[in-house]
């Protein structure tokens, strides 16, 4: 590479910086005072595209117009921030952390209906700025008068920010509470009033990042899911709470994507190495790197204290042989009543159960919450298929192999992940995902891309829907009574003791770390399956099954049900699955219709569905008694 | 001193520029209890962890029982018949009084790696006569969660004894306790401690607790050792008393 074309990456790189650090900056003043990993962060970015490029149409193609219409959209979206945070985030800050979570997931899906209601499916291509759309010349390279600006930007934001944040009340109040909220609290400051304003500012930012990008970027659908992944990493790499961190590491990223792009495909000892493919995975690797040497990310501090802590964990009760031997035969005896429908509908929930089982095994009792679960499920989904497909394995094998190469992956990935906690920990479950999701949807040759793997049916004995109903029901089936077995296994109960006082389990001589792995070993094995087995239930997979919509969706489902009981993630994932293809066949907005159930349920049962009726069912008991 | 179960010497530590602990050595023997006190921020924290590994010292040796353990990790220390309470109390919260324990008998034993068994099976008779030595019996099936402090204090009693230890640290055991609640728990403390030869080393804020309590004490201040000996001999320690009463009396 030239000197000039270097530079030409660098500034490519600078550009793209910039709206990633404004996302960033406000998921990160979000996140620090409020303690909201807030996944609706990049469905506000989304609204700021399409706020702008409607608003552009509204006031002309002029300079002035472009102008007012991306501030105005900025404001227009930290106002949807402040109703966000004022009808839904408000009433449940002293709900645990992780439902705060699911209600952020079923604001994402209310936005992207609400987004497809308003500006319809096709992506919109906005204009260039007025006045600006002219490029500079550079050392011999044209290079867009945009871009330059965008550079710019992205500083004066930080300075305007570091202002904000040093030079004023609000902005002390700010940094008291990342601190220690609990104290800002007992010092008389309005709290709710802090928090909408944070809100209100953090989108703000979230959405000018938006509608900056509307002459480089098309507004669309997927924008949502895609930029709160990058934002999760920039806010991670450089530091949870950190607004300088963000920057460098937007910097970085942005500036490591564009020389990807820049060396394009370089031969290295006769090794094509395709630099342009590693854009999607690039960042990842950055972050898992940065994490693994610095946990707290480039210039972030450990976790600030938390004295509320969340009460403990209610003690486990396993579902006794009575109530499993009921669920059992009625589970047998269902294809004998109900039509080829129900059945494929109840293979996909047998499938799905033991998924949000697997998950729920991790993130509650084991303590370790996992974006990415996804991971696993795709993984040996795709396990399955291209053993079948490419390697020729008979049907069967494919299907029981598929699940130790998930686990084999899981040995990888949670190698590095047992080395965090908290939020950290998540995050980095979630590059997992997502590395392995660009690479499966990178690398055509062998995983057919975006398209999938085509024909992976069962072999011929086990191809009705009812016999492969059972052959998921008894896969599915002996997973989940094996997790749940485990779970209060000498195994299980050190896990469970490691999450509840990790000094104490250290102390006691138990290697928590090397439990934890097997346990990340353990779930990526039976998510595999339940993955492996979905694969040859449908016919074919795709890259969706490791998105990060397919880890949201097991999330739900957990939490759905309630995230401290057994049962609760089996309720979730037939509930979520049953209702969802309910409502899908009904209207094409299903998502905004699970998102309002969702909200719904968080609002009225802060326990999950099974936490919930418990309640109800004990409160009732007393009652009569 | 052949028959010292540890013996700590020269041992150093510096965060940044300050020294938190300087040149201190002492030896503690089997079935003595010795106290170690000191304004805050003299340093009992820092010499405390890197008793159990959880601080590396700079320099120094600490050996139990003739083994350096320097730079071992806290749950090798433990293996080594090393057992700890915690200022703030650690237990696990969501299992209950006699599982704690159970935890720790099954560690100690190496066999948490079970994944089919069913746990709480084993060990019972040997968590509950634990228990009963700390008088927690009555209380094994509540979950730890819901437990007094006091009682905490006691489950983390019974859970350090666990594993058969020839050292006990226990640093500020009576943190947060009410008086009368302070005494009877180092009394307990020592009883076993006599009973079963083994050395307890605790850092304390509750003079009447140390003085009537230890067998020895050795006083740090400034990251120093600046006196040692009977709980009579330190009471009447020039130094000591300059340093909690202040002036140069």
């Amino acid at each position: 590479m030239s000197l000039a074309s270097i530079i030409i990456q660098l500034l490519n790189g600078l550009a793209a910086a910039s709206s990633l650090f404004l996302v960033s900056a406000g998921l990160s003043l979000i996140f620090g005072v409020t303690r909201i990993v807030n996944f609706a962060h990049g469905s506000l970015y989304m609204l700021g595209l399409y706020g702008a490029y409607s608003l552009i149409e509204a006031l002309g193609r002029t300079p002035i117009g472009f102008w007012s219409a991306v501030i105005l959209a900025a404001l227009a979206v930290g106002l949807v921030g402040v109703v966000i945070e004022v009808l839904v985030l408000r009433r449940i800050y002293r709900a645990p952390e992780l439902f705060q979570l699911l209600a952020t997931f079923a604001v994402v899906l209310v936005i992207k209906d609400a987004a497809l209601f308003t500006w319809g499916a096709e992506d919109l291509v906005g204009p260039r700025a007025p006045g600006l759309s002219m490029a500079v010349e550079i050392l011999g390279k044209r290079i867009p008068a945009y871009d330059l600006l965008l550079i710019v930007i992205g500083p004066v934001v930080l300075a305007a920010i570091w202002l904000l944040l040093t030079r004023t009340r609000w902005g002390a109040l700010v940094r008291a509470a990342t601190q220690d909220r609990e104290m800002v609290g007992a010092l008389g400051v309005d709290q709710a009033k802090l928090f909408t304003s944070v809100f209100f500012v953090g989108s703000v930012l979230a959405g000018l990042g938006g509608a900056l990008q509307i002459p480089r970027e098309p507004a669309n659908l997927d924008l949502d899911l895609a930029v709160i992944a990058d934002a999760f990493v920039i806010t991670v790499v450089g530091g949870l709470g950190s607004i300088g961190g963000a920057f460098l590491a937007a910097v970085i990223i942005g500036v490591a994507k564009a020389f990807c792009i820049g060396i394009g495909t370089v031969t290295w000892f006769g090794f094509e190495v395709s630099f342009s493919k590693l854009t999607l995975v690039v960042e990842f690797l950055i972050m898992a790197v940065v994490l693994v040497a610095r946990p707290y990310g480039l210039l972030g501090k450990p976790q600030a204290v938390q004295r509320l802590a969340a009460d403990p964990a209610p003690p486990l009760t396993a579902p006794t042989w009575k109530v499993a031997l009921v669920w059992l035969v009625l589970m047998l005896a269902v294809p004998q009543f109900a039509d080829r429908y129900i059945t494929i509908m109840l293979t996909d929930i047998v499938c799905f159960a033991l998924f949000a089982v697997s998950l729920h095994f991790i993130m509650g009792p084991a303590g370790m919450v996992s974006f990415g679960h996804a991971a696993y499920f795709g993984l040996g989904a795709y396990a399955g298929g291209l053993l079948f497909k490419r390697a020729g394995l008979p049907m069967e094998a494919a299907l029981l192999l598929a699940p130790l190469c998930a686990g084999a992956f899981a040995v990888v990935y949670g190698w590095f992940c047992v080395r965090l906690s908290g939020v950290y920990l998540a995050m980095l479950t979630l590059a997992f995902a997502q590395i392995s999701w660009s690479i499966v949807f990178q690398w055509d040759s062998f995983t057919g891309g975006s398209n999938g793997v085509f024909g992976i049916w069962p072999s011929a004995w086990l191809a009705g829907k009812t016999t492969y109903y059972y052959l998921a029901l008894a896969c599915c089936g002996s997973g989940i009574a094996l997790l749940w077995r485990v779970l209060f296994s000498p195994f299980g109960a050190a896990l469970r003791a490691g999450r509840d006082s990790p000094l104490r389990a250290e102390a006691i001589g138990i290697d928590l770390r090397g439990f934890q792995w097997a346990a990340f070993v353990l779930v990526g094995t039976l998510a595999g399956l339940a993955g492996s087995v979905y694969a040859f239930s449908k016919g074919s997979i795709s890259p969706s099954t490791i998105s990060i919509s397919q880890s949201t969706d097991g999330l739900i489902m957990v939490l759905l049900g309630g995230v401290e009981t057994l049962t609760g993630p089996v309720v979730g994932a037939a509930v979520y699955t049953w209702v969802r293809d309910a409502v899908a066949r009904h209207t094409e907005f299903w998502r905004a219709v699970m998102g309002g159930i969702i909200l719904l349920i968080v609002l009225l049962f802060p326990q999950g569905l099974v936490g919930g009726l418990k309640a109800l069912f004990f409160r009732w008991r007393e009652q009569r008694a | 001193m052949s028959d010292a179960v540890l013996q700590v010497e020269g041992l150093h530590k510096a965060f940044g520029g300050v020294q938190a602990v300087a040149d201190v050595s002492f030896a503690i023997t089997a079935g003595e209890m010795l106290a170690l006190i000191g304004p805050n921020g003299a340093g009992k924290s820092t010499c405390f962890n890197m008793l159990n590994g959880q601080l590396v010292p700079d320099a120094g040796v600490v050996r139990l029982a003739g083994r350096d353990i320097v730079g071992l990790r806290p749950r090798a220390v433990w293996r080594l018949g090393v057992g700890r309470t915690f200022q703030i109390t650690a237990t696990f919260v969501s299992l209950s009084v006699r599982e704690n324990v159970q935890m720790a008998l099954y560690s100690h034993a190496g066999r948490l790696r079970s994944l089919l068994r069913r746990f709480g099976a084993a060990f019972r008779p040997e968590a509950d006569a634990l228990l009963a030595q700390v008088g927690m019996l009555d209380q094994a099936e509540r979950p730890c969660g819901v437990l007094a402090y006091g009682d905490l204090k006691r489950v983390e009693l019974a859970m350090a004894l666990a594993n058969a230890p020839r050292l006990l640290l226990m640093d500020e055991p009576t943190a947060g306790m009410a008086p009368k609640e302070r005494v009877a728990l180092m009394e307990l403390t020592a009883g076993l401690a006599r009973a079963r030869n083994i050395a307890v080393l605790f850092t304390e804020h509750d003079m009447d607790v140390v003085f009537s309590q230890a067998d020895r004490i050795i006083v740090l201040n400034r990251g120093q050792l600046i006196a040692g000996g009977t709980p009579a001999e330190v009471r009447a320690n020039a130094n000591v008393r300059a340093v909690y009463l202040g002036g140069t009396h």
